[in-house]
């Protein structure tokens, strides 16, 4: 339940630290020229962990990491989002979380070291064991994707579905429900 | 043992019937009936007599088990004329006057021990006549409500033929503060009436898909308790607890066969959720289901123990199907919709219970597998799931959302009687109802 932490606290609240986030890396990796029109969406910037540390420059060529191993993105210079979504009842991986899942592929595969656990979960609708199910079919779409990119699946240390029992938003409408329709990989 | 009195007591004699009953606290709270029969049975429990001149609260507990029952309209003590404790002390014109139909009058005794002797009548006002009469001795002190729901079963039988289930008890899950790093869950048992809440097991990790053994003396239950979610079978008297499956991946949905030696269960040990059957009794596993790329889960058995119905998306979408385990044999059982889920057989054996959608909402509903002449809704909430079907078959309970607040609400098999049993705290969620269990009846 460790992403309860960095997941819980107001949608606003991420938003305008995610921005922060988002403005302070930008500019200190890119130079601020074209960091102020893209700001992230809400749910890249979800697993940012507090920004009190700025990254140290990269001396070695082993790939940077923060407190808790997840590697930086390359596009924004900030830890890679964990999570990624789904439409409603379906399993199936957006295009807009290719890249992230990429990422996080192309890391695991020179970090032969490292492991995963791979989370899923649903929205609230339809009945509880269906849900645990559709989960896992979630879970599993991210590590069939990540093991054909290259991680070993040695490297994938587990694979739990919650179904719907653990919502990052208790709320009944679809920003909510949209929320919680994800599959969140936790690194080990 | 002290029943606390509600506070406002109407039992209103129209078709729309509320009222409240007071129970222990941290558990369900009160219920509230929301919709009965148009034209219900008008009967009277009298306070039964006492020596020390409280009657402690039985005629209340039966006149409510009676009035959520949807088919009796107890009459309020206030407006008895009388309280008669023996049969020779009815005047029936006193309740003919008052449109009484039947009549319930009793006797509390405190043995020397501590326990309780009960007798009582039932009557009835036109024909001037008893029904039955029984004496319940030996009962402790701690039983009086056990003591009242057999009043209430026996006197449900007698009126309408039909077996009473007000002894029975309901599972389910309390879950506090679901969503933040402090959730906690409680599997909870409680009387029929949510009275009597106690918890069986409580994490802070989910709780879920509690069921019933066959005899009333044994849950099954999926806990996360060790980060991933296990199957796990508890004694209630004892309170021991089994694993019986803890399998890589899935490990749900378990269901205990007629006779309570199997357990049908979901794993997805060999790839993807899959339907098992697990001997109690030899260990033995049993892979049931063989579709590599669906969702199956959610069984349940057929009466005879020879078959099982479970949901499958095998053929795109969520929907009901029904196994015979003698043969492998499958048949799609629902057609209507996009999503039927969960599926439960009334003791019929031809009625099914499942989750439906409709639009964008989910309702229980019903459809009889041997006449096949269509779905029947329910309930009208928007995210109702897990029906559970009480022992006589002519009610259920289920699960849903009000004020954003997960309740349980009952319905009758009918669609004409609802209440709703609110919780105090948390969300309530995942019930299910005993099987028969009065300790009191005279044929046990």
């Amino acid at each position: 339940m460790r992403h309860f932490l960095a997941e819980s606290g107001t949608l606003w609240g991420n938003r305008v630290m995610g921005f922060v986030v988002a403005v302070l890396a930008g500019c200190v990796l890119a130079g601020c020229a074209s960091c102020a029109g893209q700001p992230e969406p809400v749910e890249v910037i979800e697993d940012a962990p507090p920004p009190e540390v700025e990254p140290p420059a990269p001396v070695e060529v082993k790939p940077r990491v923060d407190d808790e191993g997840v590697p930086y993105d390359e596009d924004t210079g900030r830890p890679l989002s964990r999570v990624v979504h789904f439409d409603f009842d379906l399993a199936v991986l957006r295009p807009a979380d290719i890249r992230v899942l990429e990422q996080h592929a192309a890391f695991l595969s020179t970090a032969r070291d490292r492991s995963i656990a791979v989370e899923g979960h649903c929205d609230e609708r339809g009945t509880r064991d269906y849900n645990l199910a559709l989960g896992e079919r979630r879970a599993n779409a991210v590590v069939e994707f990540l093991t054909t990119s290259g991680v070993r699946q040695s490297q994938i240390a587990d694979v739990v579905s919650y179904g719907e029992e653990q919502p990052v938003d208790v709320g009944s409408n679809e920003e909510a429900w949209a929320k919680n329709r994800r599959a969140v990989i936790v690194y080990q | 043992m002290n029943i606390p009195k509600s506070p406002t007591r109407r039992w209103l004699s129209a078709c729309v019937a509320a009222s409240v009953i007071a129970s222990p606290a941290s558990g369900l709270d009160t219920i509230i009936i929301d919709q009965g029969y148009d034209d219900p049975t008008r009967i009277a429990v009298v306070p039964f007599e006492t020596l020390d001149s409280t009657d402690a609260g039985i005629a209340e507990i039966v006149s409510f088990d009676l009035a959520r029952s949807g088919q009796f309209d107890p009459l309020p003590r206030e407006n008895m004329l009388s309280f008669p404790a023996r049969a020779e002390d009815v005047f029936f014109r006193d309740w003919r006057i008052l449109g009484i139909e039947y009549v319930v009058i009793g006797r509390l005794r405190k043995q020397p021990n501590g326990d309780l002797s009960v007798a009582y009548h039932l009557l009835d006002v036109f024909n001037e006549r008893e029904l039955t009469t029984r004496r319940i001795v030996g009962a402790r002190a701690s039983e009086l409500r056990d003591v009242a729901h057999s009043i209430s079963d026996d006197v449900y039988e007698h009126i309408t033929g039909i077996r009473g289930a007000f002894s029975t008890k309901l599972l389910y899950v309390l879950a506090k503060n679901a969503g933040t790093s402090y959730a906690t869950y409680e599997l909870k048992l409680a009387d029929s009436d949510g009275a009597r809440p106690r918890t069986l097991f409580e994490s802070t990790e989910p709780l879920l898909s509690s069921s019933w053994a066959p005899d009333g003396k044994r849950v099954a239950y999926v806990s996360f308790e060790s980060g991933r979610p296990a199957i796990i079978i508890q004694d209630i008297a004892t309170g021991s607890r089994s694993r019986v499956a803890e399998y890589k991946g899935l490990n749900s949905a378990p269901v205990f066969s007629p006779d309570g030696n199997r357990l049908a269960l979901v794993l997805s040990r060999d790839g993807n959720a899959e339907i098992y059957v697990k001997d109690l009794v030899s260990g033995e596993l049993r892979r049931i289901t063989r579709y590599p790329s669906a969702i199956d889960t959610e069984p349940t058995w057929t009466r005879d123990g020879t078959g099982l119905i479970f949901t499958s998306d095998r053929g795109g979408r969520p929907q009901i199907y029904r196994m015979d385990l003698t043969n492998s044999m499958v048949e799609r059982l629902t057609f209507e919709g996009d999503y039927n889920a969960r599926p439960r057989l009334l003791p019929d054996g031809e009625n099914l219970v499942y989750v439906h959608r409709r639009g964008s909402t989910y309702h229980i509903a019903w459809q009889n597998l041997v006449r096949d002449d269509g779905v029947r809704v329910l309930t009208a909430t928007p995210l109702d799931e897990s029906p559970s079907i009480a022992p006589n078959g002519r009610m259920l309970i289920y699960a849903t959302q009000v004020g954003g607040r997960g309740i349980l609400a009952v319905v009758s098999i009918d669609g004409r009687v609802k209440y709703r049993l609110p919780s105090a705290e948390g969300d309530v969620r995942e019930p299910a109802w005993s099987p028969y269990m009065d300790t009191f009846s005279p044929g046990t």
